[in-house]
C-alpha cells in the first residue's frame, strides 16, 4: 500500500446539542476537514457504547472520536461525565490490546465552536493517517 | 422488508456545487431495500414535498431517507411531510450532505464519494426503525410554590392571574421570606415592607392562591403535569380559620424569654406569637418548644384570652395530598454560620453582627424601634466598620466559607453605609474591601454616591482581626492601595456574611430528583437559553434558590419561571418525545444500574409476573420507564449490564448499522 494514497476511516460520535451543531456551524463557516471523517448523530455522548467503538475498530475503521458538550454543559446535565468515565476505561483497555492511544479521543466541541471541530477533525485525521492502518481488531472476514 | 425512497437535495447549488447528486441517487439505488431513489432542486420546497408525497403513494414506500441540509434544520419539516403522505414521522432518516460534506469538502469526488457513503448509513439505519408515536399525558392544572418568599410570592401572583390555581408552601407561620426582615432596598432606597406587603396581601386575598404556611413538603411523586405532593401542614395549635390575629394572646403569655427568631434572635418574643405585625397569615402560633401547655399540661392562658376560642392543644400535624401539573421552587437563601470565622469575634462579641441582623437593628419594626444602637450595651455607636466578603470568593483550600461570589454584599453594603451616615453624620464609617461590584442598572451610581457624597470611607483590603477590647472592637486591617496596616477602633462591626441555600433545598432536591451544583443551587436546564427551568421535567427555579440574587433579578426570575408554568398548565395534553428508553423486561436483572445513573428519575422497578419453563409463575423486579419524564439521553442504555435497555430511534442496532455502513 502507497502511503500517499492512504486514507484512513473516521467515525465521529456527535451528541446532537453541542458537537453536532459544532459541526454544522463548521459547515455554515465553510471551515473545511478531510471528507475521510464521517459522523453519527447521538442524543448524547453517554449513548456511545463501548462497543459501538470496538465494533468500529473491527469492521475497519482507523480512528474513532466522541465529540460530546463540555464539562458541566451537557444538555442532560452528566451524560457527558459517564461518557467521559467510561471511555477512559474502553480506552486503557483498547491501550492494553495494542490499540495506539491516538487512534481513539473524547472531545468537547460546543455548539459555538465551529472552528474548534474542524480543527480538531483536521488534527485527529492527520494523527491517525500517520499511524497507518488499523489492522489489529480488524475482522478480515468482514473485508470483502 | 422495508421499501424505502431516496432523496436527494440538490439545495441549489449549495450541494450540488460539490456533490454530484445524480451520482449519489443512482447510487443509493442499489443499496437493499430501496426501491426508489431520486434528486430534486429544492426538496423542503412545496414540489419537493410533494414528490415525496407522490412516490411514497406510487412506490409504497415504508420509509425515507432525505439527503439534505442537517436534520437540525429540516428535520421537522420532512417528518411532517412524511405524516402527510401517510407514513410514520419516526420513518424518515436524514443524511447530512450539506453542512457537513458539500460545504466543508471542496473535490467533486471525495464529496460525492461522502454523501453516498453518508446515504447508506441512512438507509441501513433506517432498515432498523420501527414507527414511533408520542406518548400523551393529560396535565393537571395547578401549580404549587415551594417557599413564600418574594419570589414564591412573585411567581405565584403571575401564575394566579393567569387563571390558574396555585398553591404556596411556606414552612415559617408567614410568607414573606428574606425580604420581609430588610429595612430598605437598593439602590431606590424604597422600604422593603411598603413594596413587599401589599403583595402578601395580595397573595392572601387572590382567590386563586391557597397559602399553606407552617408546612413542609413531605413527599413528591409523578411526574410533570401529574405530581403527586404530600404537604405536611404543622400543628400551630391555633385554629386558622377562627384566630382573628388580635394578637391578646401574644401579650399574655407568661413565658417571655423565647429568642425571636424574626429579629435573628437580638429580643425575644412569647410562647404564642405572631412573626410580624404583617403576617400573612396573621393568625397566633404556639412554639410547642417552649409551651408550659403543650410541654407539661400547666397553663393555658392563651385559651382563655382568646375570645374566638381559637387555641387548640391537641392539634395534631395534617397531611394534604394534591396533584399538581407544575412545581416551582422558591426555597431563597440563608446567610452562612460565622462559626469557622473567629478571627472577626462574631461569637465572642455582641458588638460583631451580621448585615442582616444590622438590617433588624435599623429597622423600625426592629428590636430599638429603628434606632442603631449597640447590641452589647445600647450605646449609639460612633465608628462603624463594614467587613465585605465574609465568607464570599473564600479560596477552596481555606476549608471554610465559599468559593463563590454572594453577589448582593456589595450593595446592600453600601445602602447600609450610606443610611448610617445619612441618619447619624458624625458616625465614622468604613467598608473594608476586596473589590466592589456594582454591575446592575444604577448600581455604580449608587455606589459612588456612598463613597462620593456621603463620605463613606472605602478601603481595599481585608481585616485580618478583630478583637474586643473594653468597649471598642480593636480591628486590624490592610489597606492595599496605601500599603499600610490600619488600626481602627470601633464601636460596631457589620460583616457581609456569604449566602447559601436554604437548608430545606438538598433534601427537596432529592424528593424532586432536580439536580443540585456542588454549592446546593439548583442547576437551571441550560445556564444561559433555559435559565428558569430544572433539568426534570416540570420543575422550575425561582429566585435565589439557582444562585445568589438581588430582589429585581428574583422579581425577574419568578416572572420568567411563571410564565413558563403557564405555558405548561395552558396545555391540556403534554406530547412526550417519543425518542426514549425502552426496557426488555425477558433480560432485565433488575439490578439497578439504569435507575442510578437516570438524572431524572425517570427509572423505577416494578414486580412483574413471568411464566417460568415449568409453567409456574414468578414475581421478578424488572426496571420500569417512564416515558413521560425521560429525557432520551441514553446513560441508561450502556450502564445495563444485560442490554435490556435501549434507546428508542437510536437503539444500539441502528447506531451499529451506521457504524457498518461508515466503515465498509
Amino acid at each position: 500500500m502507497q502511503m500517499t494514497d492512504y486514507k484512513p476511516k473516521i467515525v465521529a460520535f456527535c451528541c446532537n446539542w453541542c458537537s453536532y451543531a459544532g459541526a454544522d456551524l463548521a459547515g455554515n463557516n465553510r471551515l473545511s476537514y478531510p471528507a475521510e471523517v464521517k459522523i453519527i448523530r447521538v442524543p448524547c455522548s453517554c449513548r456511545v457504547n463501548p462497543t459501538f467503538i470496538l465494533r468500529a475498530f473491527q469492521r475497519g475503521a482507523d480512528g474513532v472520536i466522541i465529540c460530546g458538550c463540555h464539562p458541566g454543559d451537557c444538555h442532560y446535565t452528566s451524560g457527558n461525565y459517564f461518557a467521559r468515565r467510561r471511555m477512559a476505561l474502553l480506552f486503557s483497555m483498547l491501550d492494553y490490546l495494542g490499540i495506539e492511544r491516538e487512534r481513539t479521543r473524547v472531545e468537547w466541541v460546543s455548539a459555538a465552536e465551529g472552528a474548534k471541530f474542524a480543527a480538531t477533525m483536521n488534527d485527529f485525521v492527520s494523527t491517525v493517517a500517520a499511524l497507518g492502518e488499523n489492522r489489529r481488531l480488524e475482522d478480515l472476514r468482514c473485508k470483502k | 422488508m422495508q421499501r424505502i425512497g431516496v432523496f436527494v437535495c440538490w439545495c441549489g447549488s449549495n450541494i450540488a456545487a460539490t456533490v454530484d447528486v445524480e451520482a449519489v441517487s443512482q447510487a443509493l439505488k442499489d443499496e437493499p431495500g430501496v426501491v426508489f431513489s431520486t434528486n430534486y432542486q429544492y426538496m423542503c420546497s412545496q414540489a419537493g414535498q410533494d414528490l415525496i408525497k407522490q412516490a411514497v403513494a406510487e412506490h409504497g414506500l415504508t420509509g425515507i431517507v432525505i439527503c439534505s441540509c442537517s436534520p437540525r434544520m429540516h428535520e421537522t419539516t420532512f417528518r411532517r411531510a412524511a405524516a402527510a403522505a401517510g407514513l410514520n414521522p419516526y420513518m424518515v432518516e436524514i443524511a447530512n450532505i450539506r453542512e457537513q460534506c458539500s460545504w466543508v469538502h471542496k473535490d467533486i469526488a471525495l464529496g460525492t464519494q461522502k454523501a453516498i457513503v453518508l446515504g447508506r448509513a441512512a438507509v441501513a439505519k433506517l432498515h432498523l426503525n420501527a414507527p414511533l408515536t408520542p406518548g400523551e399525558t393529560p396535565v393537571t392544572k395547578r401549580a404549587l410554590v415551594i417557599g413564600g418568599g418574594i419570589a414564591g410570592i412573585q411567581t405565584a401572583l403571575d401564575i394566579a392571574d393567569a387563571g390558574f390555581k396555585v398553591d404556596i408552601v411556606e414552612k415559617k407561620p408567614t410568607i414573606g421570606g428574606k425580604m420581609s426582615q430588610l429595612d430598605k432596598t437598593f439602590p431606590t432606597l424604597d422600604c422593603a415592607a411598603c413594596i413587599l406587603t401589599p403583595k402578601m396581601v395580595e397573595a392572601a386575598q387572590n382567590e386563586n392562591i391557597t397559602i399553606y404556611s407552617y408546612s413542609e413538603v413531605e413527599s413528591v411523586g409523578g411526574f410533570v403535569g401529574n405530581f403527586d405532593v404530600t404537604i405536611r401542614k404543622k400543628a400551630r395549635y391555633v385554629n386558622e380559620s377562627i384566630c382573628t390575629g388580635c394578637g391578646l394572646c401574644t401579650e399574655k403569655c407568661p413565658v417571655k424569654n423565647v429568642p425571636n427568631e424574626f429579629n435573628l434572635g437580638m429580643d425575644s418574643r412569647r410562647a404564642v406569637y405572631i412573626p410580624f405585625a404583617q403576617a400573612v397569615p396573621k393568625v397566633a402560633t404556639i412554639d410547642p418548644d417552649y409551651c408550659n401547655m403543650l410541654k407539661n399540661g400547666k397553663c393555658g392562658v392563651c385559651a382563655r384570652v382568646c375570645t374566638a376560642g381559637a387555641i387548640d392543644y391537641k392539634q395534631t400535624d395534617e397531611l394534604i395530598e394534591q396533584k399538581y401539573g407544575a412545581i416551582v421552587v422558591a426555597t431563597g437563601y440563608e446567610p452562612i454560620k460565622l462559626d469557622k470565622f473567629d478571627e472577626f469575634a462574631y461569637n465572642s462579641s455582641p458588638d460583631v453582627i451580621t448585615s442582616l441582623e444590622f438590617e433588624r437593628l435599623t429597622n423600625a419594626a426592629g428590636p430599638t424601634s429603628g434606632k442603631l444602637l449597640r447590641p452589647s450595651d445600647g450605646k449609639h455607636p460612633h465608628r462603624i466598620v463594614f467587613v465585605q466578603c465574609v465568607g464570599s470568593r473564600c479560596a477552596a483550600a481555606a476549608g471554610k466559607g465559599k468559593e463563590y461570589c454572594s453577589k448582593i454584599c456589595c450593595m446592600y453594603t453600601a445602602k447600609q453605609a450610606m443610611l448610617v451616615r445619612d441618619k447619624y453624620p458624625d458616625t465614622e464609617v468604613y467598608v473594608f474591601y476586596i473589590d466592589v461590584r456594582t454591575p446592575g442598572k444604577n448600581f455604580d451610581e449608587f455606589y459612588r454616591r456612598a463613597a462620593e457624597e456621603y463620605g463613606v470611607k472605602y478601603v481595599k483590603g481585608m481585616v485580618g482581626k478583630i478583637s474586643p477590647q473594653g468597649e471598642v472592637l480593636k480591628v486590624q486591617a490592610s489597606d492595599l492601595i496605601a500599603g499600610r496596616q490600619l488600626h481602627i477602633d470601633a464601636d460596631l462591626v457589620v460583616l457581609a456574611a456569604a449566602i447559601e441555600p436554604d437548608r430545606s433545598a438538598r433534601p427537596l432536591a432529592t424528593m424532586l430528583t432536580a439536580s443540585m451544583d456542588t454549592n446546593d443551587f439548583f442547576t437551571e436546564a441550560h445556564p444561559k437559553l433555559r435559565p428558569v427551568e430544572s433539568p426534570t421535567a416540570g420543575v422550575f427555579l425561582s429566585g435565589a434558590c439557582q444562585g445568589p440574587k438581588d430582589i429585581p433579578e428574583t422579581v425577574a426570575q419568578a416572572g420568567a419561571a411563571a410564565a413558563k408554568v403557564i405555558g405548561l398548565l395552558a396545555k391540556d395534553k403534554l406530547t412526550s418525545n417519543p425518542c426514549v428508553a425502552s426496557v426488555d423486561e425477558l433480560m432485565c436483572n433488575g439490578c439497578s444500574s439504569c435507575e442510578r445513573v437516570c438524572p431524572y428519575g425517570a427509572i423505577s422497578y416494578v414486580n412483574k409476573e413471568f411464566r417460568m419453563p415449568d409453567r409456574t409463575v414468578a414475581l421478578r423486579r424488572v426496571a420500569s420507564v417512564n416515558p413521560a419524564v425521560c429525557q432520551g439521553c441514553g446513560a441508561c442504555t450502556v450502564a445495563c449490564m444485560s442490554g435490556a435497555m435501549d434507546l428508542r430511534g437510536f437503539e444500539a442496532k441502528q447506531i451499529i448499522a451506521e457504524v457498518d455502513a461508515i466503515c465498509k
